[in-house]
């Protein structure tokens, strides 16, 4: 084995909040290799990686690079050691152009001002060199995902990064875009780069990295010659059981209409279409998936059902009543749930109780009216007998759901909505961000509700799980519906992926079977 | 009517919206810098009263009015420093932190009024300097255009100066870059090794200079004393013009421009019988006004942004 | 030391550094600085005249604390209580001078009729807020401006009393001032008003579905919002609730107080009720004792002024310095992160 480039020992981080997101954590990285660190999320791999790149302080422990102590207090401090990052959520400034976000931070100057045209040259020169082709004067806002990842790794490099942080790439990248990526990856490494991967798909790691460090609940489980472990084994180490999702789903027939999607359209401001005849059904006792790379409409799908977005071109119906131009209020008492994408910005109030936070949707039901008063009693019971059917883990009612890690607060969020026992759950990405357990948890309620005769539409980017739950499959591609499967579990991920990047598309006839079987 | 008409088509007029549109433009590119770089200072009002205040102690006390100037525009900086060191270090709320450098402001100079001069109202009793007015050669006469824009004083001239400065500064330099990335985008700027709370400092004090420009001209030049509350709420339409610029440098400099017109008619129709406390209303009003027909286009844009045809 | 004591030490050591200062700033410059403390600390609470004088000063600050208490729960940073105040303090001046009721009634109706006209100017901000997202801030500041030059026209062109000295109204009809409750003091029965609104607005925002709107709305807008809530109906409520209860304040501080309208600048209670509020965190309840000091150390203060060298305004400084920390969310922060990361360590 090659020398130790960077090692960081015994590394134990408390959040303010009283979360401990790493604890006693050992890493190493080797000159010139690619090691994967995996784990579930909330594994603590994005915290280790933050205190690697400087965004966050270690509580305790130390850091070495090339034997040296390290002590980091900014990102610049990083970046000035040759670590560059590659963050999840791309760190790019929309309005900028790609050579104004790749200067960024170390502008040249001419007199006082900004040398534009030697911020252009530079841009050119790295993509030239690293073989990553960008325009340098297209706004970042106008560009597509993986283009924006590229802009991403060049910064990096433009930085004099030797040791590149890549958190979770391909969470957001089409399959080709991944090997595509992956292709970039081995380039870089030979090129004398040494990579971070952190990953939670196995088969990525498995295809491109030399070594793996598995991380389970803040811990650092072992690191590991690819080689010398299966797919299985790592699984095993990361969660400590099988991850395979599977589910035993008794299959009944489906019942009544409840809802009905017909020639929806929609296009924003500068006449581009969001949406473009989008036309399907959910029926009682059926889940729906939807799936697409996000971006391609999805979102306006669930603005338009949820009242957010007003419907111009295109009918939308529950339960044969046609909601256009209703309010989310008026939508929910016709029996709709929803789960939303965001669970921080919709889907709860961070500082109210958790008590407050399971009411929302139903405070003014005559259960929990007394007509002046809320009933505090009925509340209690409603509240206590849903931590407990959920298991959310927490100190009581009364505790601000705010307090609570991300798996806990969407079990909360899901109980609400499914607390109401509603003919349509619309689930917008249910387990982002969620570790498995309380995915999993998460997946067994939308069945649950599926076997009671709901319909449940299920939007979300986690291939696993939309081809595990869903009954019938939808992908989108540019605000089109493009592919309508009736069996998922029979599909693979690169047919998916097809669809997804808009390579195929089914025939007109296959697609219309959405709204006519 | 007519006699409306008399005051505001004059040279005298268009004059006047110039000397009373330079604070409120100050205090705006203040609030413009700060607000790019994602931080709101609901402080100005206060910065430019303790400016006001400041300029006329330290010219009264050194016989120089540049000197009053100086005192000024350090007392701005310092007082937007302390309203960044409470809010970017103790995170402090924005909002309430700019309420309470307002608070302070508004007690605390009459507070140091009466320790240095044993007035509570105004500073009467101090020599205090006034910074000069320009007569510029050739444009001054030129008929119309010279009564008009000839024989300001000289900080109206730097407040028109300043906003080609904070253009340039905004789009033209590694610092502008960084601001508006902070205000866009700050966890990108972050990770670029830019600090965010390094800019929002440079950006709080550099707004605090502007607004101690602005409090300087309210004693040592719109008026040659300090009174009491004397900036009368310029800070906040400065917020609202800057609001209604939309963030831009040239929209806030015309609604600035628009604020100060207002002033100015509700100075010129003092001389109508018209009862002093109604007109005095004027500014606020257009700016409620202003402030209304600005959200409700923007609200309109993202209704529109949403609807669209279907 | 637990950490939920946390927020009670902290307002305690806001509340201690902030009088330290204010002895720091006599100690500069007072020529007898230790008899300046005594009095500021000692002569609020020597006589009975001086303790009725906090508690008289209290009355309007639970008012306005209330209003803005529920304004920032719902979390919308109004400061409109100010103009609101002035102006309904002008309308209950008015129908005192002007109706002829018993003295039940005068009061009454000049104080609905101040909390009412309080209630629907309020509004205003509140629907541009609600409809358009106009920022309320700097709106209701605006109101604030506007509202005082209206009121001091009325005040100066409808209401003013030729024969008297000063810009004041004319007398009050005895029916409608308000009963004093103890002799030797001028506190009166707008004490007893607002403690039942204080008990009032404690059960409807704890305990009925618009009080859980308000506080969910504030919490988080955009969840009430797809919880089903009609934020902006919310948003308009709680502007009418403020506005009433400033309202309220500014007529039975009128009524209770004085016997002429006699306000010819903004008397400020209305930016005191945002520090209330802070001080009180925005809880109903704990605007009692948060009133309660605020008008000690102003009485303090005025005690101050008149019987040794240091001017009033000196509290100014001393309140900003409280709300600056107050609301600093790091102020003695890592302290609590240290027993955060003890307590997390105790439980691993």
């Amino acid at each position: 084995m090659t020398s130790q480039l960077l090692e960081m020992k015994n590394i134990t981080k408390v959040y303010p909040n009283g979360v401990v997101a790493n604890q006693k954590v050992q890493f190493s990285l080797s000159e010139g290799e690619i090691h994967a660190i995996v784990g579930e999320n909330g594994a603590g791999k994005s915290t280790l990686m933050k205190m690697m790149f400087g965004m966050e302080a270690p509580s305790e422990g130390e850091i070495f690079l090339r034997g040296e102590p390290l002590k980091l207090t900014s990102p610049q401090d990083a970046i000035d050691k040759g670590i560059g990052m590659v963050h999840q959520h791309f760190m790019l400034v929309p309005s900028f152009t790609v050579a104004e976000n790749m200067v960024l931070g170390m502008e040249p100057k001419k007199g006082v001002g900004i040398n534009y045209s030697e911020a252009v040259r530079m841009t050119e020169e790295m993509s030239k060199k690293y073989n990553l082709h960008v325009n340098p004067k297209a706004k970042v806002e106008d560009l597509s995902v993986g283009m924006k990842q590229k802009i991403e790794i060049l910064k990096a490099l433009l930085r004099g990064a030797k040791i590149l942080i890549l958190d979770e790439p391909t969470a957001v990248l089409t399959p080709q875009e991944t090997e595509e990526l992956f292709r970039e990856l081995k380039q870089l490494k030979e090129q004398g780069h040494t990579i971070v991967f952190i990953s939670h798909k196995l088969k990525e790691v498995k295809a491109i990295c030399d070594r793996i460090t598995i991380m389970r609940a803040g811990k650092s489980e072992g690191v590991f010659l690819t080689r010398d472990v299966s797919e299985q084994d790592i699984s095993k180490l990361m969660v400590g059981r099988d991850v395979v999702l599977k589910y035993d789903k008794i299959s009944k027939p489906y019942g009544s209409d409840i809802l009905s999607v017909n020639e929806l359209s929609l296009s924003d401001e500068t006449g581009k279409a969001l949406l473009e005849n989008v036309a399907f059904k959910v029926r009682s006792g059926e889940i729906v998936g939807i799936a697409g790379v996000e971006g391609n409409g999805q979102t306006q799908l669930v603005e338009a059902l949820t009242g957010r977005l007003s419907v111009r071109r295109g009918s939308i119906a529950v339960k044969g009543t046609v909601i256009q131009g209703y309010d989310i209020g008026r939508i929910r008492s016709l029996g709709v749930s929803y789960i939303p994408e965001d669970r921080m910005r919709q889907g709860a109030a961070k500082e109210a109780s958790i008590s407050d936070n399971l009411i929302s949707t139903q405070y003014r039901s005559k259960e929990m009216n007394s007509g002046l008063f809320l009933k505090g009693k009925t509340i209690g019971k409603l509240a206590a007998k849903l931590i407990e059917d959920f298991r959310v883990r927490c100190s009581g009612p009364a505790q601000p759901i705010g307090m609570l890690s991300g798996g806990n607060m969407q079990k909360v969020v899901v109980a609400r909505e499914c607390s109401t026992s509603p003919d349509l759950l619309i689930a917008e990405q249910p387990t982002r961000g969620v570790d498995v357990g309380a995915a999993q948890f998460i997946h067994q309620k939308l069945i649950e509700l599926r076997d009671n005769g709901s319909g449940v539409l299920l939007i979300s980017a986690d291939l696993n799980e939309i081809l595990e739950l869903s009954d019938s499959l939808l992908v989108m591609y540019e605000g089109q519906i493009v592919a309508y499967l009736e069996e998922p579990s029979k599909v693979t991920e690169e047919e998916l992926g097809l669809y997804m990047l808009g390579l195929q598309r089914q025939d007109d006839g296959q697609i219309r079977r959405a709204v006519e079987s | 009517m007519s006699s409306l008409f008399d005051v505001i088509f004059t040279t005298e007029f268009a004059f006047s919206v110039l000397r009373v549109t330079t604070p409120i433009l100050f205090a705006a590119l203040g609030a413009l810098i700060s607000n790019r770089a994602g931080i709101i200072n609901i402080g100005l009002e206060g910065i430019m009263l303790v400016a006001a205040l400041t300029g006329v102690i330290a010219s009264a006390y050194t016989g120089s009015a540049w000197l009053g100037l100086t005192g000024a525009v350090m007392a701005g900086t310092l007082i937007a420093g302390v309203l960044a060191f409470f809010t970017l270090k103790f995170k402090t709320h924005i909002i309430l932190g700019g309420v309470a450098i307002n608070m302070f402001a508004s007690g605390g100079t009459v507070f140091i009024l009466y320790l240095l001069s044993g007035d509570k109202g105004s500073s009467t009793s101090l020599p205090s300097k006034v910074l000069p007015t320009l007569d510029i050669p050739l444009l001054k006469d030129i008929p119309v255009l010279g009564p008009i824009l000839s024989g300001h004083n000289v900080l109206t001239y730097m407040s028109i100066l300043a906003v080609f400065v904070v253009y340039y500064l905004l789009k033209r330099t590694p610092l502008g870059l960084r601001i508006r990335s902070v205000g866009e985008n700050p966890q990108a700027a972050q990770s670029v090794g830019v600090s965010v709370v390094k800019v929002q400092y440079t950006a709080l004090l550099l707004s605090g200079f502007f607004a101690g420009l602005g409090g300087a001209y309210m004693s040592m030049g719109y008026l040659s004393l300090f009174t009491r509350d004397m900036i009368a709420g310029r800070g906040w339409i400065a917020i609202a013009a800057e609001s209604m610029g939309r963030s831009t440098t040239v929209g806030t400099t015309l609604t600035s421009l628009l604020f100060g017109t207002a002033d100015a008619l509700a100075n010129a129709l003092q001389v109508l019988k018209i009862p002093a406390e109604l007109i005095g209303t004027l500014p606020y009003v257009t700016t409620v006004i202003g402030l209304v027909i600005y959200a409700v286009s923007e609200s309109r844009m993202r209704g529109k942004k949403l609807k669209e045809k279907g | 030391m637990k950490v939920k004591y946390f927020e009670v030490v902290r307002t305690a050591a806001v509340i201690l550094i902030a009088l330290f200062l204010a002895f720091i700033i006599i100690s500069l410059v007072s020529e007898q600085p230790l008899e300046s403390i005594r009095i500021f600390l000692w002569e609020p609470l020597n006589t009975k005249g001086h303790i009725g004088n906090v508690i008289e000063m209290a009355i309007p600050l639970m008012f306005t604390g209330l209003a803005v208490s529920l304004l920032f729960k719902a979390n919308l940073f109004n400061l409109g209580a100010e103009g609101l105040f002035y102006f309904s303090g002008v309308i209950a001046a008015t129908l005192a001078i002007h109706l002829t009721l018993n003295s039940f009634m005068h009061p009454f109706v000049a104080i609905l009729a101040g909390s009412l006209v309080g209630a629907l100017l309020s509004a205003i901000p509140g629907i541009l807020k609600a409809k358009w997202n106009v920022n309320e801030l700097v709106s209701s500041l605006m109101f604030n401006n506007i509202l005082f030059g209206i009121g001091l026209y009325i005040l100066n062109y409808k209401l003013r009393d030729a024969q008297a000295f000063a810009a004041v109204s004319f007398k009050f009809e005895q029916t409608a001032m308000l009963t004093k409750l103890l002799p030797g003091t001028r506190i009166h029965t707008g004490l007893i008003i607002v403690l039942v609104l204080i008990v009032a607005a404690h059960f409807f925002l704890y305990k009925t579905k618009w009080g859980y709107e308000i506080r969910m709305t504030g919490a988080n807008r955009e969840f009430a919002q797809y919880s089903g809530m009609k934020t902006a109906k919310v948003i308009i409520l709680v502007h009418l609730i403020a506005g009433f209860i400033a309202g309220m304040g500014g007529s039975v501080e009128v009524l209770g107080m004085y016997s002429r309208f006699q306000w010819s600048a903004l008397p400020g209670y209305g930016l005191d009720g945002a520090l209330v509020a802070m001080l009180a965190k925005n809880n109903p309840f704990s605007v009692i004792g948060a009133a309660l000091f605020l008008a000690y150390i102003r009485i303090g203060a005025d005690q101050m002024a008149r019987f040794s060298d240091v001017p009033a305004e000196m509290i100014s400084i001393v309140q900003a310095i409280i709300i600056l920390l107050i609301s600093a969310e790091q102020f003695l922060k890592f302290w609590k992160n240290r027993m955060l990361l003890k307590e997390a360590q105790r439980n691993v």
